[in-house]
């Protein structure tokens, strides 16, 4: 694997919320790559840090409560978390840009929509601002809307539509990373495949590289290349799709597939992950997800685990998944 | 009947918990405030001056009608640490005379005012429909006109007095207090915990008192503080323009009022009653924004 | 708007009916014989019952925008407030723009410093606004600058140094609310996902401030600006006392000394009446900043052209 090959590499990142005198745990640690053109799905349940860790990336985490307390974020190998405000502007928008996760809120209710794309497109090109109108109309087109709704506002568009306007904005500069967050999750079930293959679609044509932060396995499985599965702020298994869904190593991947209902078999109640997630203020010793584990070893609560590289391109957290493995090969 | 004691039963219940709770919730709140410096410190000063006016015969120098015509308008001094005014009477002691009334009649005035208003706004939205209609114009009227204006008008009406100023200012208390408790029953109505309550077949009045009246405690506490300060404001006002507590009693603003001709030779007397109106108020509205501070967490981050 | 004025004007009529005692009387003095009182009272129309009364007046009003005429003077009401209302709104109006100027960027400043010496600084002095009567800092201002340093007249009208410190006195606590709300109100927006959004395009951080945060902000500013609007119409009425400005409230305070009660019930209805007018003024403004009220305006429109 060559360097330039790598679009994104994240290597131990740690980020921490502060409320009301707590400190608030919520990414501890984390490192993946994700190669140009591919798709890295961030899987994970509410709370997990995957939202946390895109932010970081963009550096818009809110100032006052959280920081980023250890790690490095290498974009095209060079390092942004030392950048300078200015300097993170310009690759705002323009390089790296996000899909928000709740349309509904995401755009700003008092401005034409038309004038929130064209206001990113002007951020980053030098054109004139009849040019900047025409791409602004253009991107309109591109996520499927009419370019005479420039002029309208968010409240006279659907969630669905709104959630385009978001793509528009963050696919109008042509960046080479896009940070898609949960960009269906607020949306109806029958709007949710549209906007993915809208997605998917510019993507495509875009060649840009996606990390698709989901906790829906089914959208992984339709739109990744790679998958991470995160739990407590930490990567706790990661390889590329095939591997992960064919062979699951660790208990808590393993568990999210047993919770998805089957087509196939007629089970009569799905499998849930008995307990609750780690309180990220709180967490426990040794393996944060050792509480919740069917199969509990001997130091899982006192000793904490590392991400080992169990089969080619397959990582995993676990000590079970690495001792079974070995005595398989 | 039977309805009537199973009430009084299911409450007999349901007591222990219930107080529980509150009393556990009362104490997350004064804790809260007691780690905000300055609602702290708001708070300190209000006991002091609740103190000051209470035992005011004995922390006061002198009687607050003592007139000693050997020794008017003198500047402050040693005998007189605010001074004396055009009749010899010392200017300190009927400053911390002149605290019983503000304190009270802000008091006094955003309970009555709060007291009728959440009468109306649980009517209003209990019943809806015309009551509610009714109620809720009368208000916008009673909103339309400044609050100051319609003071004065009811004092004009009512004549002057400690008793009268009291019932003309808590008029001013009453919309905000309607308006809350109408929103949180028209709001709470569709939720689940009133579904769940209705659901196990509790009487709408019943739950209007035990589940709604308890759920708009706050922001009543909140609101109702902070009118206070600004209660007292307007009673100093009234008796500065002559409609509220008359001479001789040592009201701030009457106090302020009688010592404005005075200004250029000695201010001493428009002075210190205006600062302890600004120390109550100012005491009240600190201790205000730390209760709701206190009471609503997520506002403050 | 319409109903809400003859509203207003109903309830201070009926208010203004319970007056105990007979006014007359106090009018004319202790030495009136009962037949003047009586011939004054037939004059007034005070004999006529409730319903008749108040039909005539709110007719004269709604109808001739007549108030009567002044118990004392027998002058028309009208005439005079008119001719004082301009100086009543001068004053307001100036306090409000005060306000708004000086409020509002002090709350801008005390949200990006949030938390920081000078927010904390800067919302402790607004406090200290909040707190403090009117009328005393109006005498306090006089105290310093006419009888210390004597640069502004402590009394009377003439030329704009007349007005600097009723306007200052007046907008003070104004100022403070402003500033209060408009922190309040950005630290919201602040938090709020499009400005996330704002932040992930990479656009400056002025940018977001003011073309993103601050407009949104504004609008719960907006009807405080206006509430306040009735604060100081209020607060004039005690200003215009200390600072002998023959305003509306000047003609209100000696109308309350001299039991002159149409003039006191009619000075407050037109006040309420401008009141009523910039609220009205409030609304609008808010749909022209605020897209999804104006939608709404235009659906109301739209529906009674429809009907």
């Amino acid at each position: 694997m060559s360097e330039n090959d790598t679009m994104l590499s994240v290597r131990d990142l740690s980020v921490e919320y502060t409320s009301e005198g707590k400190v608030i745990s919520a990414v501890n640690g984390v490192s993946f790559d994700l190669k140009r053109g591919r798709t890295l799905g961030l899987v994970g349940e509410t709370g997990a840090g995957k939202t946390s860790t895109a932010k970081s990336i963009m550096r818009i985490l809110p100032d006052i409560s959280s920081r980023i307390t250890a790690g490095e974020i290498y974009l095209e190998g060079k390092e942004i978390l030392c950048l300078s405000e200015k300097e993170m502007r310009r690759i705002r928008g323009r390089k790296v840009s996000m899909i928000f996760q709740d349309p509904m809120t995401a755009l700003n209710p008092i401005i034409k929509v038309g004038e929130q794309i064209r206001e990113v497109i002007i951020q980053h090109n030098s054109i004139s601002k009849k040019e900047s109108v025409a791409r602004a109309k253009e991107m309109l087109e591109l996520v499927g809307i009419s370019g005479d709704r420039y002029h309208e506002y968010p409240h006279q568009f659907s969630g669905g539509m709104k959630q385009r306007v978001v793509i528009a904005i963050a696919l109008s500069c042509n960046p080479e990373l896009l940070l898609a967050d949960e960009p269906t999750t607020a949306l109806d079930v029958t709007i949710q495949a549209q906007v993915m293959e809208t997605i998917k679609k510019l993507k495509e044509e875009l060649n840009t590289s996606m990390l698709l932060i989901t906790h829906d396995l089914g959208v992984v499985a339709s739109a990744c290349d790679d998958v991470a599965v995160i739990y407590g702020g930490e990567i706790i298994e990661m390889g590329s799709k095939e591997v992960v869904f064919d062979n699951p190593l660790h208990p808590y991947t393993q568990g999210l597939f047993e919770a998805l209902p089957e087509m196939e078999e007629d089970a009569e109640r799905l499998k849930p992950i008995g307990g609750m997630p780690p309180d990220p203020s709180n967490l426990p010793k040794g393996c944060f997800f050792g509480p919740r584990c069917p199969h509990p070893g001997e130091n899982c609560s006192t000793e904490r685990k590392q991400l080992v590289e169990i089969e080619p391109g397959h990582f995993c957290r676990c000590g079970r998944a690495l001792k079974m493995e070995n005595s398989n090969g | 009947m039977d309805d009537v004691l199973e009430m009084g039963r299911s409450m007999n219940k349901n007591e222990t918990a219930e107080t529980w709770k509150r009393q556990s919730q009362l104490g997350i709140v004064a804790k809260r405030i007691a780690k905000n410096p300055t609602a702290l410190i708001g708070f300190i000063f209000l006991v002091l001056l609740v103190l000051m006016a209470v035992f005011a015969p004995y922390i006061a120098p002198y009687d607050y009608t003592e007139q000693n015509l050997m020794n008017t308008r003198s500047a402050p001094s040693l005998e007189n640490p605010f001074g004396t005014d055009e009749l010899g009477r010392d200017v300190m002691s009927r400053v911390i005379y002149g605290s019983r009334y503000s304190l009270s009649i802000g008091i006094l005035s955003v309970l009555l005012g709060t007291s009728i208003g959440m009468f109306f706004g649980a009517i209003a939205g209990y019943f809806g429909g015309t009551v509610d209609n009714i109620i809720m114009r009368f208000i916008d009227i009673l909103q339309s006109i400044p609050g100051t204006l319609l003071a004065i008008t009811v004092s004009v009406v009512l004549g002057p007095g400690y008793f009268n100023s009291m019932l003309a200012l808590s008029i001013g208390a009453i919309p905000m207090s309607v308006r809350l408790l109408r929103a949180s029953i028209l709001g709470i109505r569709g939720e689940e915990y009133l579904e769940a309550a209705t659901s196990i077949n509790a009487r709408t009045h019943r739950i209007i008192l035990r589940h709604i009246i308890p759920n708009t405690f706050a922001p009543i506490l909140v609101s109702g503080t902070m009118m206070i300060g600004h209660v007292i404001l307007s009673a100093a006002m009234l008796s500065f323009i002559g409609l509220g507590i008359q001479p001789p009693m040592p009201e701030w603003g009457s106090m302020i009022a009688g010592g404005r001709n005075l200004i250029r030779s000695c201010p001493h007397i428009v002075t210190f009653p205006g600062i302890f109106i600004m120390i109550a108020v100012l005491s009240i509205n600190l201790f205000g924004d730390g209760l709701r501070d206190a009471l609503d967490p997520k506002l403050k981050k | 708007m319409i109903p809400v004025v003859l509203g207003v004007t109903i309830l201070i009529f009926t208010i203004m009916y319970f007056i105990p005692g007979d006014p007359v009387k106090l009018m004319l003095g202790p030495d009136s014989t009962p037949e003047q009182i009586e011939a004054k009272r037939a004059d007034l129309g005070l004999n006529d019952p409730y319903v008749v009364r108040l039909g005539k007046y709110v007719g004269g009003i709604v109808l001739e925008f007549d108030f009567g005429d002044s118990w004392v003077y027998n002058t028309p009401v009208t005439h005079e407030l008119l001719n004082r209302l301009p100086r009543t709104l001068a004053i307001a109006l100036a306090s409000m723009i005060i306000q708004i100027i000086i409020g509002i960027p002090i709350g801008v400043f005390a949200a990006v410093y949030q938390n920081r010496f000078w927010d904390r600084l800067a919302m402790f002095i607004a406090l200290i606004g909040i707190s403090m009567p009117e009328f005393w800092v109006a005498l306090m201002m006089v105290l310093l600058f006419s009888v210390e340093w004597g640069i502004l007249p402590p009394f009377g009208i003439g030329g704009i140094q007349y007005y600097i410190l009723p306007v200052f006195a007046l907008s003070l606590a104004g100022i403070a609310t402003q500033a209060r709300q408009t922190r309040s109100s950005m630290l919201e927006i602040i938090r709020s996902d499009f400005i996330t959004t704002a932040r992930s395009k990479g656009i400056s951080q002025m940018r977001t401030l003011f073309r993103h945060a601050l407009p949104n902000a504004l609008l719960p500013v907006i009807t405080v600006i206006g509430n306040g609007m009735g604060r100081l119409l209020g607060g004039a009425v005690v200003i215009e006392a200390i600072f002998s400005i023959p305003g509306v409230g000047m003609y209100m305070v000696g109308a309350i000394n001299a039991r002159d009660y149409n003039v006191v019930m009619s000075s407050v209805i037109i006040l309420a009446i401008v009141f009523a007018l910039i609220m009205l003024l409030v609304d609008l403004v808010y749909a022209m900043i605020d897209p999804r009220i104006k939608a709404q305006f235009a659906g109301k429109r739209r529906s009674k052209n429809n009907g």
